[in-house]
């Protein structure tokens, strides 16, 4: 729960930021390159190579590596619970074709087919998010379509289709309700995935592209100028640990939450 | 002096007590009964004993073992005590019984602890303890695995566990609850020979079981000590009201059966069903040919041991499972076919009521929609005040205060859960009302409340009931007709006071005399069948239950028996005149 | 056991045969081609190199005849590096990144698991908490922070380690590397054990082990262990993955001469058959070791074998 809190606090200081900050993320101030953190001179993490203030421009990273992960998790959220629902519920050969078909992709290494994308058709941002979701939806497919599956065969479920309820409504007030749980516990951990997938592509250079920025390529500029301006590295480091941090945290509380709820 | 003197014990979690101020001894050789409902603090007591309680209990009072003390005492002499004075016996084998390492090496292991470390000296000992304990073929059950093991066998195997290292006392907790009747009977044998040579802690809810294994007896209720005493006179002359009410709440083979009701109108009639399950290109024939006649009013029963096929038959004909052949008509119409396929007014009349009661309600909406739910789909025209007022009627039907309208499943006990599930199914007016095993889960003074329902709803409403259950006491009670199956196969089926009293199939007579029966003079849990019910995998051929029959001639072997009809009943066996059951 | 495995074997054929027609695809639907960037040639040569590579024919052919290459264990000639077959790139690349990749999953492996039983065997007590909480931290710094942080800590700032690959020739060189890429899985594992061995032992059958007079020790061993790794194992094959993406940046940062470091350089290079080629290898080695981790699962829940 404290996560939450902390999470919030980030988000907030990244929409405000860099508002009420004097600076501008995208000049560049030659007379002031590589000026160490000091809150006299308003540069409060100081400058990076090209002059530009640290602190603004962490903060459109964090601005950046939020939407990142927001959006793409959502996408592959409504994939993967589409899917796995779908494959639950219906069961059978659809049941087993889809799944296959899942297995498959999971054997594959997706690093390498999401960099080869990326390369292939030049750094797109809207690319981006397609490639992180198509990467995340498996595991949330698989756990929807499980759930599913254990669902339909429980008793009031049954006791429902007996009474004669139609499907569509069978599905949305008896399985749906219950997969919530399930699915908010799954959509707070795939936000941190998200987010170190879209850094570590941003790390590689296949990322956003400048003058955007993203927490991930700012760790990637703070790692060429490690030796001689090491908050370069540090800031955007230890902010980006903090935040998957907090969703790690949080994403552990909820399942607790519902694990506990679930074996009253 | 006592083996095992328990003096003011008390076992709290929180604020909740579970346990308080139990004092009660057993001595050298023996066997004590802790008989209580469920969540009475029984096996909490059990725990205790064991030094097995969660690290968060709170345990006042004490617990001495031959003059131990075991209340707060140091891990490793638990240890050893377990390992060598007191054995445990767990309810759910399957549970119990590690799945990854084979049966001989997990028996061998708890040797080990003795430090008999010569491999074959120990592996000869466990083979002596399951043949002992009667599993068949011991060398071969030595590796295999648990889930290759009958509920029987497996139940075996850990009485073996238990008593290998040859305990002073041993504690069995509602060990034969998950079984079948007759393979219990050849559980409380077992326990029997065993009694000769260890003291025994039996715990259980039956006053049956009780009845006819333990010297005395100890009630509990609510983690408090009710009532002991010698068992004869516990039963004759019971002081506590607690007592008087289990009594009177256990199901008996002697009471009053219900006179047959006035003929009405054939409500559900099915023709020659049969239910099989495709397995690896093979067809396994869960059920065979059965026939059954239901009039409004009436109550059949459907009995039979795990794997009898009484559930398939039953989902078949309701349409949630398909059947492989027959024809099922309900009031001279064909309803044969999945249940989505039917008409509405037929999935009306059919209802349904489960064995666990909370699992049958969405435990995401309150009481109140879950009830409600039927009207939506056969009452479309109601409005919402219109519901309100037939939700009300239907609480009232079933006995369930209004104020649990608002609430949501789980907060509901097993016995207002069922009747909740009771009052969805009746909502619609059915015809028919097919229960599950419905009050298999609940304990003994609520599941006397249930029949009682049932009955009063049949006869105000005419309602027809199709009954399963494995319990004979309760399908004496609440049954007009009763139908034996085996292996899936019409064994009996007979009018239920005549069937008790003069049963024609050696099975029935093995199931009747299974039971036990409250009553210390005659106890009943009779061991007179051995082995357990095949699988469908490999039915016997001819009868399936030539294997175990006492009276089977050859003729049984090779030819399977027709139905027939044998002065009031109807029995499958081929020497159902002449046998004097 | 013997039918599971052929099963599963022939399993892995069609998620290798998927894997290469995707690759395929992908890098030719690529807008341009390997000899962009060079000078313009004219329109003649173009066409003999086009042809010499097989450039000029229909697409489905072109495949069918990387097919065939593929099951000979010909991946074609790299389109950068002029002189070598892929083979031989990823031949001299792979021990490299195998080194590398073995230390760390067995750095995690015994660490991680090690760390899950303590913290597991003392459940909400500082201990258990100081652990997890290491844990959490380790799982939430990507490799790409991890790997800088240590240099800059290691390296740089107290010069007890070398910062690059190329830089000394000692072993030493090794364990920033392997610890880089070792320390999430290490936190992962321990995670999911400790999670793992306390719900295995409050099973039942653990409750029968400690009636029977076991004690803790020899419960733990003999009992929960083993089916308490289940979930650890069926994690080993993301965790394979894992560590094979990991390589890539650490091999950038350290400058390491592995596969990863092949990989990043064939993709900016737009040299296809080097690329197809990595991505077919890296493929076949993740399904390989599923198929391991498979068979390993089979060998200890004897349920599973029946299928």
């Amino acid at each position: 729960m404290v996560s939450g809190g902390v999470l919030c606090a980030i988000g907030l200081v990244a929409v405000i930021g860099p508002w009420i900050s004097p600076n501008e993320y995208l000049t560049a101030d030659f007379n002031n390159i590589l000026r160490s953190p000091a809150f006299a001179d308003g540069h409060v993490f100081g400058t990076d190579d090209l002059g530009r203030d640290l602190f603004v421009r962490t903060m459109m990273g964090v601005q950046v590596t939020f939407a990142v992960a927001i959006v793409a998790s959502i996408v592959s959220l409504v994939i993967g619970v589409l899917y796995g629902a779908t494959a639950g519920f219906v069961g059978g050969r659809v049941d087993a074709v889809m799944m296959r078909l899942v297995d498959t992709l999971y054997a594959m290494p997706f690093i390498f087919f999401v960099i080869l994308l990326l390369v292939v058709f030049e750094r797109n941002f809207l690319l981006i998010f397609v490639a992180i979701g198509a990467i995340n939806w498996l595991d949330m497919a698989r756990i929807v379509r499980g759930q599913t599956l254990s669902l339909r065969e429980r008793e009031f479920v049954q006791a429902a289709q007996l009474l004669g309820v139609s499907t569509p409504k069978i599905i949305l007030r008896h399985i749906a309700p219950n997969l919530i749980g399930v699915v908010i516990v799954y959509v707070t951990l795939t936000i941190p995935q998200a987010i170190l997938i879209e850094s570590f592509l941003s790390f590689l250079g296949l990322g956003v592209q400048e003058p955007q920025t993203s927490l991930g390529k700012l760790v990637n500029d703070g790692t060429d100028q490690m030796e001689g301006a090491a908050w370069l590295l540090l800031i955007p480091a230890t902010l980006l640990a903090v935040i998957l941090l907090c969703f790690n945290f949080l994403g552990d509380g909820m399942r607790d939450l519902f694990d506990s709820r679930r074996s009253e | 002096m006592s083996l095992l003197e328990v003096r003011d014990l008390s076992i709290r979690y929180g604020d909740t007590a579970v346990v308080s101020s139990l004092s009660f001894s057993v001595s050298d050789g023996e066997s004590v009964g802790l008989v209580g409902e469920s969540g009475s603090g029984k096996t909490q007591t059990a725990l205790a004993i064991m030094g097995l309680l969660p690290g968060n209990a709170i345990v006042g009072g004490s617990i001495a073992f031959d003059g131990r003390e075991i209340v707060d005492a140091a891990e490793r002499q638990l240890d050893r005590l377990r390992a060598e004075r007191i054995g445990m016996v767990f309810q759910d084998p399957m549970q119990a019984l590690n799945p990854y390492i084979p049966i001989g090496k997990q028996l061998r292991r708890v040797l080990l602890r003795h430090g008999i470390s010569d491999g074959r000296k120990a592996d000869q000992r466990v083979m002596h303890m399951l043949d002992r304990v009667g599993l068949p073929d011991p060398a071969r059950q030595f590796r295999a695995y648990a889930h290759q093991l009958s509920g029987g066998m497996r139940q075996r195997v850990m009485i073996a566990s238990a008593l290998i290292a040859d305990p002073d006392l041993l504690i069995a907790d509602e060990p034969t609850t998950a079984l079948d009747v007759t393979v219990q009977a050849q559980i409380l044998e077992l326990l029997e020979r065993i009694r000769e040579e260890t003291a025994l802690l039996l715990i259980t809810h039956d006053l049956g079981i009780i009845a006819g294994h333990c010297e005395r007896l100890l009630v509990i209720d609510n983690g408090r000590l009710a009532e002991e005493g010698p068992t004869r006179k516990l039963f004759s002359e019971p002081q506590s009201a607690h007592t008087r009410k289990l009594i009177d709440a256990a199901p008996r083979l002697d009471g009053v059966t219900r006179p047959a009701p006035a003929p009405a109108e054939r409500v559900l009639e099915t023709e020659a069903v049969s239910v099989s399950y495709a397995e690896r290109r093979a067809e396994l024939h869960a059920v065979l040919d059965l026939d059954l006649q239901l009039m409004a009013g009436e109550t059949v029963a459907v009995v039979g041991e795990s794997g009898s096929g009484k559930s398939s038959f039953v989902r078949a004909v309701l349409g949630l499972i398909p059947m492989r052949a027959g024809r099922v008509t309900f009031l001279g119409k064909d309803i044969a076919g999945p249940a989505k396929a039917r008409a509405v007014e037929i999935r009306r009349d059919l209802q349904l009521v489960f064995q666990d009661p909370a699992g049958s309600l969405n435990p995401q909406l309150r009481i109140e929609s879950i009830i409600a739910e039927p009207l939506s789909v056969h009452a479309p025209e109601l409005d919402a005040r219109g519901r309100q007022e037939r939700v009300a009627e239907a609480l009232q039907r079933v006995g369930l205060d209004e104020q649990l309208l608002t609430r949501f499943p789980h907060q509901l006990s097993g016995g207002q859960a069922q009747r909740a599930a009771i009052a969805r199914a009746l909502i619609v007016n059915p015809k028919v009302l097919v229960c599950d095993e419905a009050v298999a889960a609940l304990d003994g003074s609520v599941r006397a409340q249930i029949l009682d329902l049932l009955r009063r709803e049949q006869e105000a409403t005419g309602l027809a009931i199709v009954f399963i259950s494995h319990d004979l006491a309760v399908v004496r009670s609440i049954s007009h007709r009763v139908m034996v199956l085996y292996l899936g196969r019409l064994v009996e089926l007979a009018d239920c006071a005549a069937m008790f009293a003069r049963p024609r199939h050696p099975y029935t007579r093995a199931l009747l005399d299974a039971v036990p029966v409250p009553d210390p003079v005659s106890p009943g849990g009779k061991l007179s069948l051995g082995g357990e019910m095949p699988s469908i995998i490999n039915p016997p051929p001819g009868c399936a239950f030539h294997p175990r029959c006492r009276f089977a001639l050859p003729r049984c072997r090779t030819e399977p028996p027709r139905a027939r009809q044998v002065g009031d009943a109807r029995v499958a066996c081929h020497r159902a005149e002449e046998l004097e059951l | 056991m013997l039918r599971y495995t052929l099963r599963r074997l022939l399993g892995a054929i069609p998620t290798l045969f998927l894997v290469i027609v995707l690759a395929f695809l992908l890098v030719h639907a690529a807008p341009g081609g390997p000899f962009d960037d060079e000078r313009a040639l004219p329109a003649e040569i173009e066409a003999n190199i086009a042809a010499a590579y097989h450039l000029d024919e229909p697409l489905p052919l072109q495949f069918l005849r990387y097919l065939g290459g593929v099951v000979r264990g010909d991946f074609g000639p790299s389109y950068s590096y002029r002189d070598y077959t892929v083979s031989e790139l990823i031949g001299r690349s792979f021990p490299v990144s195998l080194q590398l990749g073995v230390l760390a999953m067995l750095l995690a492996a015994v660490t991680g698991v090690s760390l899950g039983v303590v913290a597991a065997l003392r459940p909400n007590t500082a201990l258990d908490k100081i652990v997890m909480g290491v844990a959490m931290t380790g799982i939430s710094i990507p490799v790409f922070v991890i790997a800088p942080l240590l240099v800059l800590l290691l390296a740089v700032q107290l010069q007890w380690l070398p910062a690059s690959w190329t830089g000394s020739e000692s072993s030493s060189r090794l364990l920033l590397p392997v610890i880089s890429l070792a320390l999430p899985q290490i936190a992962y594992i321990a995670r999911l054990t400790r999670a793992s061995l306390i719900e295995v032992l409050s099973s039942d059958f653990i409750r029968t082990a400690r009636a029977q007079g076991l004690g803790t020790a020899a419960i733990v061993r003999y009992h929960a262990l083993k089916p308490a790794m289940l979930p650890v194992l069926s994690y080993m094959g993301p965790a394979v993955a894992a560590v094979l993406t990991g390589s890539v940046v650490v091999e950038e940062i350290f400058g390491i001469p592995g596969l990863g470091q092949l990989f990043v350089r064939g993709s900016l290079n737009r040299d296809y058959t080097l690329v197809l080629g990595v991505v077919i290898f890296y493929a076949a080695l993740i399904v390989l070791l599923n198929l391991i981790v498979d068979l390993l699962y089979g060998a200890i829940d004897p349920r599973i074998r029946r299928r």
